[in-house]
């Protein structure tokens, strides 16, 4: 076998790649979970913590484009290098939404949501770190089929989108502790609610573009895909 | 008998991107051709078509018989005596394997720049104005002058010589003098030039105007090159073509296809393992 150092740094961006991933699938349910329990300390440790994912995304960056610049890889080496710098911008993404989850969570403090907002929330954070893992499986292994169900799947995550979106449009019963008529402190409320939902809900369209990126390196294919 | 080659209508503007070149813009088609010499077979059951004002390129290991391809396309195999071919090569709806076919003529058409920039011991402007002597010039010297300051400008090569045409071709550098021998083969008008390797004796800079000038002349010529640079190949060509050598060293096309496709998202697992550097 020829090129030995070339496979090796390759192999290496591809486990690296998914290291960051795993920092980051961590984030999205550990997000929701300091949300729910009201874990302040948590969510500014979370926020520290996305320094390090946007670290180990630029590392893999420059990696990357380095390997490209000296090793000149075409076909499959291409295919799979222009992915892992794909899915590691997409990676960092995520970072930033569960990032942003944990900056709500400081602004919220303890104002009180009724049981099922923060069910629904919890069950989408859950839903999204699993189609994330098992991208992760997926670009590891190039594993197309996977890849194909595992866009499929994000519609659940819409699903549920649509219906914390129908509590934020509703309020009533769902938002509990707003004073009736309290315009201002109602609005805020469902704001903060829609977007960590938008967060959530973003984070499974960033899995669904990695998965599109191992069917891109496993077929060269471009056509299907549909980047959100 | 001597049957003339006609060649079609020229200075076509290369459009953007690679057409196909199976659907009839074809200048060149290899047709099941096999080349001997004596008793080897070195290139077996070649198929190819030639994109008209298109850059193909030949690629593959040492051996597999892509220089030997590319001077079947002008006849150069037959300066070998043992060489023969089997199949036909078609220029321009013709054969130029047909009985009467003069491969001087066909030469003509179909020029050749080698891989070692072999300028005359002669000046600059006899360099370039030594095809159209010998094929008979009958114009004026001004007509002659002419000429050779358009090859020279075509081969980007003008404004460095103009004013020292009468100092020895051997006194320019090697690029210089790849480019002298790319105005020479233009100067006799062909509508096809073969060029093998033509960069391989030239340092990056040199092979990087070569590849630039490539780009123009595909404007008025279909460009054909031998080079074992992939990175050239994939620069500079259209379409790839890549050949492999067999287990009795017959050499055999592999793939061939659009160059962004051939090295993005290779057919064949060979081809993928030849540029990826993974062969063997």
């Amino acid at each position: 076998m020829t090129r030995e150092h070339f496979n090796a740094e390759l192999k290496r961006l591809q486990d690296e790649t998914c290291v960051l991933g795993t920092m980051v699938a961590t984030s999205i349910t550990e997000a929701v979970r300091q949300l729910c329990a009201r874990d302040r300390a948590g969510s500014e440790r979370l926020i520290a913590w996305d320094r390090r994912v946007n670290e180990k995304c630029h590392a893999i960056e420059m990696a990357t484009l380095t390997l490209i610049a000296t090793q000149a890889p075409v076909a499959t080496d291409m295919r799979v290098l222009a992915a892992v710098l794909e899915t590691a911008r997409e990676l960092e993404r995520i970072g930033d939404y569960a990032k942003g989850i944990a900056a709500i969570s400081l602004k919220l403090g303890d104002a009180p949501y009724a049981q099922p907002v923060w069910d629904l929330l919890t069950e989408m954070s859950v839903r999204a770190r699993d189609m994330l893992d098992r991208a992760l499986d997926a670009f590891a292994r190039r594993d197309l089929p996977a890849a194909h169900a595992i866009i499929r799947q994000d519609d659940g995550i819409d699903d549920l989108f649509n219906q914390i979106f129908g509590i934020a449009m509703h309020p009533n019963g769902a938002l509990p502790g707003v004073a009736a008529g309290d315009l201002t402190a109602t609005l805020e409320r469902a704001n903060y609610l829609m977007w960590i939902a938008h967060n959530l809900e973003r984070s499974a369209d960033r899995v669904t573009n990695i998965c599109q990126r191992v069917i891109f390196t496993v077929t060269g294919e471009l056509d299907d895909l549909d980047p959100m | 008998m001597t049957v003339a080659l006609e060649a079609g209508p020229r200075a076509r503007t290369a459009r953007n991107g690679a057409n196909p070149p199976m659907g009839g813009d074809n200048v060149l088609e290899a047709r099941a051709l096999h080349v001997y010499y004596g008793a080897f077979r070195a290139i077996e059951n070649v198929t190819l078509p030639i994109a008209r004002n298109r850059i193909t390129a030949f690629i593959g290991p040492s051996g597999c018989g892509k220089s030997t391809m590319l001077r079947a396309f002008n006849r150069m195999n037959d300066l070998v005596p043992t060489a023969r071919v089997e199949g036909d090569i078609v220029y321009r709806g013709q054969s130029i394997y047909a009985p009467g076919v003069d491969p001087v003529e066909v030469r003509r058409h179909i020029g050749m720049v080698f891989q070692k920039p072999n300028p005359f011991p002669k000046s600059i402007y006899d360099n370039v104005a030594w095809g159209a002597r010998i094929n008979g010039f009958r114009g004026t010297r001004r007509e002659l002058d002419d000429l050779v300051e358009a090859a020279l400008v075509q081969a980007a090569l003008w404004d460095e010589v103009h004013d020292k045409l009468d100092q020895s071709g051997l006194s320019l550098s090697g690029g210089q003098q790849q480019r002298l021998c790319i105005a020479r083969a233009i100067a006799v008008k062909p509508d096809v030039i073969l060029m093998d390797e033509p960069c391989s004796a030239l340092d990056p800079i040199a092979t990087l105007r070569i590849e630039d000038l490539m780009q123009q002349l595909k404007e008025r010529y279909t460009i054909l090159i031998v080079t074992h640079n992939m990175q050239q190949a994939a620069r500079a060509s259209d379409y790839t073509a890549f050949f492999n050598m067999g287990d009795r060293r017959q050499g055999y096309l592999v793939e061939f296809g659009p160059t962004p496709e051939l090295f993005t998202n290779p057919k064949d697992p060979r081809t993928e393992d030849y540029i990826t550097g993974r062969f063997g």
